[in-house]
């Protein structure tokens, strides 16, 4: 999700000069959020910027990847950002900030390490909202065919007529 | 009479479903001339449609219509409405099975005689004498095309088998081999040899595996005595004043209900459909359903103790390259009550891609315990546990009026927990499972549970006295003659192996007695 041109068509330094940091892994402006290096932005339409960038965060922390960039918890999640999911995900996304609160801390991104985001979520975890998210990213995340090569898997092999003569037995470590 | 048949053609043979039991039935009784209208409620896929991707087939192929769960196993917590994963298409799930196909061994065949009185199981002898079944094995291994028998080579070892086999060895186990796989080994014979492509599951785009859908279906087409009526959605059986069935009601593809009269109807709807439609055809002649005088309709469902066990290495093994089940452990497989259960269990070798393993590898879980465990996908082997389950009367489908489906009728729930024989045999398979992979050098490993059933048996079980069971030695019902069950559903026990090539075999057995009966002028 590489953009030279963002949302509005705003270039990389126009649009982080328009937004502010939300906790270290974002960049939140009007209706917008972006990676810090401005890698990739998405515009939101029925979420606020902010919801959507904690929810980037919660959708990280209940399945972390450290080799796996945020554009692809995003893309697992975007489908939230929509007129009949909205209510639901802002009001979770309240309880979640709530709960962060009731830690002690600002909100759930100002929370630094991940074990205290995780020590919120598991406080969570039965409710409906926390399922909704978790049972999404199940295939959100991992049935993203741009998501398999990091973690090796190649995908359909038909059309390279199988692993015949493509390594099925190469093992070399035995 | 040939091909298509008239709705009111009450000569013909009605078989519901086209899987491994209805697909072979229908095929094995066109070749004798028998005329045959196969009602099958999914649609017609063949190798040219099968996709490799996990969650586009099962959306093409799999049987998502409601069903319900209860019990205490895992699957009704985390698959609450898929308590199975078959098939909905012509060729049933032998679209997506693996392939392996093993016979009984001789004492599973009288498991209440060998296993002696195992408090709150069911168990039975089957009706059927292990030296009767002999020749039919023989018959269904030739036409399923079985490895390492029949003078049929065995497949190649893949990585996941490799790492498998160097463990078992390392343990001291004896019988280990690439399998008895229903695909092609060598370029000999009408299939296309296997190519190693990893998606047996997900349909075989070569046909090297034998799927019911690309070899008997059009066999028995070809024949000219077989109609496979595609989008048939079978409601419920008929029958006469004299207790005889006389045809079945159907939803075609349009939603329509239609109406087949029949001389003889056969189910093969697999374990949770079959009784379901003989329980939906309950009458005032017959108020606890079809076939029900015993009671024992949609009880005694098995589902085989299974499990499996993941490991992952230093070093990469890409268990998804190459046949997906082609590697076995047997030495398991024996009834040695000095193990803590009766019965035995199978190990085989088991791939899944990463979309199926985030899915599977332990449903609900989240964070780094189970992320890291994904991290190492590319390094990981994986095996899968198939034993003897305890045939259990409150382990039952049944009609659940709350919930009905696209055509209004109830759906089954399936209630199932555990024996506690299924539980001591689980340990134990998990205890060795992790042996073999911590024998070459696993640096974590992983015993998985079961996922929603593959293996669906005994709702309508086989029994020599009408009173314990559904159907009698041939899959004839006890109450009514010319009413048959073709599925795994007949089963009277699981025994230890994957089931198909038996109840291949007794789909070969029963077209010889149903041929037979019919030309005796007996039904
Ligand atoms: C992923 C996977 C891997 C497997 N691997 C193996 C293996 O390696 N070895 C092995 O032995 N077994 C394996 N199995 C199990 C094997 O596929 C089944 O045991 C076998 O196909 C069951 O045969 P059946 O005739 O009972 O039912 P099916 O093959 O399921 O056929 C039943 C058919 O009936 C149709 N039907 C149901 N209800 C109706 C109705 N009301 N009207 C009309 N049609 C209806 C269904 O659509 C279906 O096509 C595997 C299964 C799966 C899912
Ligand atoms: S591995 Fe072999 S049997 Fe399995 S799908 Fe590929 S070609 Fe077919």
């Amino acid at each position: 999700m590489e953009t030279t041109t963002g949302p509005k068509g705003l270039t990389r330094r126009q649009l982080l000069s328009r937004a502010t940091a939300a906790g270290a892994s974002f960049m939140v402006g009007a209706g917008f959020i972006a990676a810090p290096n401005g890698a990739w932005a998405i515009e939101t339409i029925h979420l606020t910027p902010e919801t959507f960038a904690t929810l980037t965060q919660m959708a990280r922390d209940i399945y972390p990847h450290d080799k796996v960039g945020d554009e692809f918890y995003v893309a697992a999640i975007k489908g939230y950002d929509s007129a009949d999911a909205a209510k639901g995900i802002e009001a979770g996304i309240s309880a979640l900030n709530a709960a962060a609160e009731g830690k002690g801390f600002d909100s759930y991104l100002a929370v630094g390490w991940e074990r205290d985001r995780v020590d919120i979520l598991r406080g969570m975890e039965d409710s409906a909202f926390f399922q909704q998210i978790r049972g999404g990213l199940v295939t959100g995340l991992y049935n993203q065919k741009a998501v398999w090569p990091i973690f090796g898997y190649e995908g359909s092999s038909f059309e390279f007529g199988g692993y015949i003569d493509r390594g099925f037995d190469d093992i070399n470590w035995l | 009479m040939t091909a298509p048949f008239d709705l009111s053609d009450d000569s013909v043979v009605v078989i519901i479903g086209t899987g491994a039991g209805g697909g072979v039935l229908a095929n094995e009784l066109a070749q004798k001339g028998v005329s045959v209208v196969a009602l099958e409620a999914g649609g017609r896929y063949l190798p040219q449609d099968y996709v490799n991707d996990e969650w586009e087939s099962f959306g093409q192929l799999a049987w998502t219509d409601a069903r319900t769960t209860s019990g205490d196993w895992r699957v009704a917590k985390d698959f609450s409405g898929l308590p199975a994963w078959i098939v909905k298409a012509v060729g049933g799930t032998t679209t997506h099975w693996a392939g392996a196909s093993l016979r009984f061994q001789d004492h599973e065949w009288k498991a209440a005689t060998t296993y002696g009185n195992v408090q709150g199981a069911n168990l039975l002898d089957w009706p059927i004498d292990p030296r009767e079944m002999d020749d039919y094995y023989t018959k269904a291994e030739d036409k399923l095309g079985v490895t390492r028998t029949g003078g049929r080579p065995g497949l190649p070892g893949n990585n996941n088998y490799k790492v498998f086999e160097a463990g078992a060895k390392a343990l001291g186990y004896k019988t280990i081999h690439t399998g008895n796989m229903a695909i092609t080994s060598d370029d000999g014979g009408d299939r296309q040899m296997c190519q190693q492509t990893g998606f047996c599951f997900q349909g075989c785009k070569w046909g090297a595996k034998w799927s019911s859908a690309y070899t008997d279906i059009p066999e028995g087409e070809a024949t000219g005595n077989l109609e496979v009526r595609e989008r048939a959605h079978v409601a419920r059986i008929l029958h006469n004043e004299a207790g005889k069935v006389t045809g079945v009601e159907y939803f075609d593809a349009d939603g329509s209900l239609q109406m087949q009269k029949a001389r003889v109807v056969c189910v093969a709807g697999n374990s949770f459909e079959s009784p379901r439609m003989l329980l939906n055809s309950a009458s005032s002649m017959f108020p606890d359903g079809l076939a029900n005088t015993s009671g024992q309709v949609g009880r005694n469902y098995m589902r085989h103790m299974t499990g499996s066990v993941y490991a992952t290495f230093e070093e990469p093994v890409r268990m998804w390259r190459g046949t997906t089940m082609a590697g076995i452990i047997q030495d398991e497989a024996r009834h040695d009550p000095s193990r803590g259960f009766v019965g035995g269990y199978e190990l085989e070798t088991l791939a899944l891609g990463l979309p199926f393993m985030a899915a599977f590898l332990d449903p609900g879980s989240w964070g780094r315990e189970f992320t890291t465990a994904l991290d190492s996908y590319e390094n990981m082997a994986g095996m899968w546990i198939v034993g003897e389950d305890m045939p259990q009367e409150t382990n039952r489908v049944t009609l659940n009026y709350d919930v009905t489906d696209q055509h209004g009728l109830p759906v089954a729930n399936v209630n199932f927990s555990d024996h506690p024989n299924d539980v001591a045999m689980r340990n134990h398979a998990y205890q060795q499972g992790v042996a073999v992979y911590e024998a070459v050098g696993a640096t974590r490993v992983m015993p998985t549970p079961p996922y929603p059933s593959t293996h669906n048996l005994g709702t309508n079980r086989m029994s020599a006295n009408a009173r314990d069971g559904v159907v009698n030695a041939h899959g004839q019902t006890h109450d009514i003659a010319n009413l048959f069950v073709s599925d795994g559903s007949q089963f009277t026990t699981g025994a230890a192996e994957n089931p198909t090539l038996t109840i291949v075999a007794l789909a070969i057995r029963q077209a010889d007695f149903i041929a037979g009966e019919l030309s005796r002028g007996n039904i």
